[in-house]
């Protein structure tokens, strides 16, 4: 057989999946035995690269040759230049935003080059559905070093050094949440993998578990041999089919060869991994709520204490870690407490990674050791503003943070730097924002989310929120007055202090971290009926210039509600009371005649 | 495929299969492998510039020598078909000419090995762009 000359790596993510990259498999794959090519090149379906921006990605090994926006009916042109001629497309390249330049290194990308990927190590690098490769690349070496040399004490020490945080917001030291569930006595335990990603915008527990799951498995089966269990449960929205998917492919591979079920190794431990799906509500991704959710009841929290680790499945204790968490361990016992705790600032060690969406020019999931800046996060590695706008503020922490603006920009980003400015670490959900973005309507729409996540348990999340979005939509909508501002404020410190859990507690964030570093904003749209980033759509106010209007009648015979009126020839006019803001009288206008104010 | 009973089971198979990844983990870190570009033009490929790269190839796997094997476009040196650029870790890169598989196996012996130069290199009279980058 001859030797693999390329390996041609596709992301098989489920994003670059919704524009057909699977077909783009089938298809690299047909050509290649079209060529006689197919025992020289390897087409290998991978996790996510994080570029998702510009889907489907294809990187060609040994060259890594990054190719961007790939169409399945792109891999001729692909085998017959680049495999056989040696020659790049050109129009497949990556451009790089600031110097429209082609890049065909990714080593070379701006995007790439911050980065320090270990929870995301295998993501866009193996076939998450071959075990072999995962293994090829250290997948279980740390259980069986764990396995043969190390006492769970040692263990659970080892990740109490490397300062490993929990990464699914809240920062609990991991190594200290095993101890206790340790250190509780009963013959059944059980570990739970969190993998409720109900943040909007972040996707990468999704995407570990789609491009590497078997970090996950192995890290749960060190968990358990840490804290006595012999059974694990990922918790999994049934919103995620395809890492539900290569999750069962990747157990039911772990256990033919031995790797979880009984006996593992013939060491004399045994564990095996279920999953349990979730429908998917924002408020199971809280440890207790999780819990109840999985025994089939109601997913609500309950009051803590008792702790999961003290009595949580089925009253067994329990540990509930998050995938990104999970997926952290494996590195740390294999390179050590004194690599990892190298990594990061000084209370957050390791990396970290984000989801980056919004108005900036690489979406996408990256990996940055903690301590990196978010002028390097947002501009560096984010590519910057879309369009060449200005940036306005950066929501991290999705609907339980705040908002950071240009102020905030040079901070380290950590777990203390984070809550230290007024917002939080939470799962690592970014969404950039520019300058025409309103700040009072980015902070409804995710009390909106809230309050159709809320469970409903406790009154002042459950009342309370209903409220707040009540508020912000009449200040959106021009009829709300100061006073009610104060009330807004107050309403929002109540809820944070009376909720019962983490959901409640933080709901009101979006707003109180908007108003201290926007109050103009709501000033402006509360005495002025003005908004100055021109989306409210309730303040905006469609008008004729008399001077311009020749009576042409195109905009009245545009508008779908008739709401101008005038005789033709004639100055035409806005009925305000009627018109619904569509913009398509301006459209329609061929001598600019009609304004928006 | 029969369960890993060991830890040395999975030691065994986890080695055995490196080698099916290999060219992945040395694109990852290129400059700390050996690079052989050999340049595959109409011009280089007539002269045989394939079976030299094939050669290139098992012959590094054999030898176990981390190296990444890429092909390249034409570098300019027409008369010298088929032309190799070897780069070897930290040092900067040497274009040999009128490679064969005898002067490759040579070239591995030799400079790849043991840092010999050998006959035949075509003197370097260019720079290499830092990032490979073109406008489009």
């Amino acid at each position: 057989m001859a030797e693999i000359k390329y390996d041609i790596l596709v992301c098989g993510g489920t994003g670059c999946r919704a524009s057909e990259s699977h077909r783009l498999v089938e298809n690299l794959r047909k050509e290649l035995i079209l060529h006689n090519l197919d025992n020289e090149v390897k087409v290998v379906a991978t996790g996510c690269f994080g570029f998702c921006e510009k889907g489907p990605i294809v990187k060609i090994i040994p060259d890594n040759t990054f190719y961007t926006q790939v169409s399945p009916w792109d891999a001729n042109e692909i085998v017959e230049e680049h495999i056989i001629k040696g020659r790049k497309v050109e129009r497949l390249l990556y451009v790089d935003p600031k110097s429209q330049l082609g890049i065909d290194d990714s080593k070379q990308m701006d995007f790439y080059k911050k980065q320090l990927r270990i929870a995301l190590r295998n993501c866009g690098f193996i076939n998450p559905e071959n075990i072999e490769e995962a293994i090829a690349r250290d997948a279980y070496a740390a259980l069986s070093k764990v396995l043969e040399y190390m006492t769970p004490e040692e263990v659970i020490d080892e990740i109490k050094r490397s300062g490993l945080r929990g990464r699914g917001g809240g920062g609990f030291p991991t190594g200290l949440k095993w101890e206790i569930a340790r250190k509780n006595e009963s013959n059944t335990k059980f570990v739970v993998c969190n993998a409720d990603e109900g943040d909007p915008g972040a996707f990468m527990d999704r995407s570990i578990l789609e491009g590497d799951p078997h970090a996950v498995l192995e890290a749960m089966a060190i968990c358990g041999y840490c804290i006595g269990a012999s059974k694990g449960l990922v918790y999994i929205r049934a919103e995620y089919p395809l890492a539900i998917q290569r999750l069962k492919v990747a157990i039911a591979q772990a256990r033919e060869y031995g790797l979880i079920g009984e006996n593992i190794m013939e060491s004399g431990f045994s564990f095996d991994v279920e999953l349990r799906y979730g429908a998917g509500a924002f408020v199971c991704g809280e440890e207790t709520a999780l819990i109840h959710s999985m025994e089939g009841l109601r997913g609500e929290p309950s009051v803590k204490p008792p702790f999961p680790a003290e009595s949580g499945y089925k009253g067994f204790p329990t540990n509930v870690n998050n995938v990104e968490t999970f997926a952290n361990i494996p590195p740390v016992l294999m390179n050590g407490a004194e690599w990892f705790s190298a990594i990061g600032t000084e209370k957050s060690k390791g990396t970290k990674v984000f989801a980056l969406a919004g108005k900036i020019n690489n979406v996408g999931l990256i990996e940055v050791p903690m301590g990196t800046t978010l002028r390097e996060v947002i501009f560096e590695i984010g590519g910057g503003i879309k369009g060449g706008k200005k940036f306005k503020a950066v929501q991290t922490g999705g609907p339980s943070g705040g908002c950071l603006t240009e102020k905030h920009l040079d901070i380290p980003i950590d777990f203390d730097n984070l809550l230290a400015a007024g917002s939080m670490m939470g799962s690592g959900g970014m969404i950039v924002m520019d300058e025409n973005d309103c700040m009072v309507s980015m902070a409804k729409f995710f009390l909106d989310f809230t309050v159709e996540e809320s469970c409903g348990k406790c009154a002042p999340c459950r009342i309370g929120n209903k409220r707040l979005y009540e508020i912000l939509n009449r200040i959106t909508a021009g009829k709300s007055s100061l006073a009610e501002l104060d009330a807004l404020t107050n309403l929002c410190l109540v809820i944070k202090d009376t909720s019962l859990c983490g959901l409640g507690q933080t709901s009101p964030n979006p707003i109180l971290s908007t108003m201290k570093n926007f109050a103009e904003e709501y000033y402006e749209h509360v005495e002025e009926h003005k908004c100055r980033a021109g989306s409210c759509k309730s303040l905006l106010r469609y008008q004729i210039i008399a001077d311009e209007c020749v009576g042409c009648t195109a905009c009245s015979r545009a508008c779908p509600v008739n709401a101008i009126v005038g005789e033709r020839k004639q100055l035409h006019a806005i009925n305000q009371t009627i018109c619904i803001k569509c913009g398509a009288c301006m459209e329609k206008c061929k001598f600019n005649a009609i304004v928006l104010n | 495929m029969t369960k890993i009973k060991t830890l040395d089971d999975l030691r065994k198979l986890r080695d055995q299969l490196k080698t099916d990844i290999t060219i992945r983990e040395s694109a990852e870190h290129p400059d700390s492998v050996v690079q052989v570009r050999v340049a595959m033009s109409t011009c280089g490929i007539s002269a045989g510039a394939k079976t030299v790269m094939d050669f290139f190839i098992a012959e590094l796997k054999k030898r176990q020598v981390k190296s990444v094997v890429a092909q390249t476009g034409c570098m300019g040196y027409c008369y010298a078909e088929p032309t190799v650029e070897v780069r070897l870790p930290g040092q900067e890169p040497i274009v040999f000419g009128h490679v064969d598989t005898r002067k490759a196996d040579e070239i591995i012996e030799s400079y790849i090995l043991n840092h010999r130069l050998v006959d035949g290199i075509i003197p370097v009279n260019y720079k290499l762009v830092e990032n490979d980058n073109r406008r489009i």
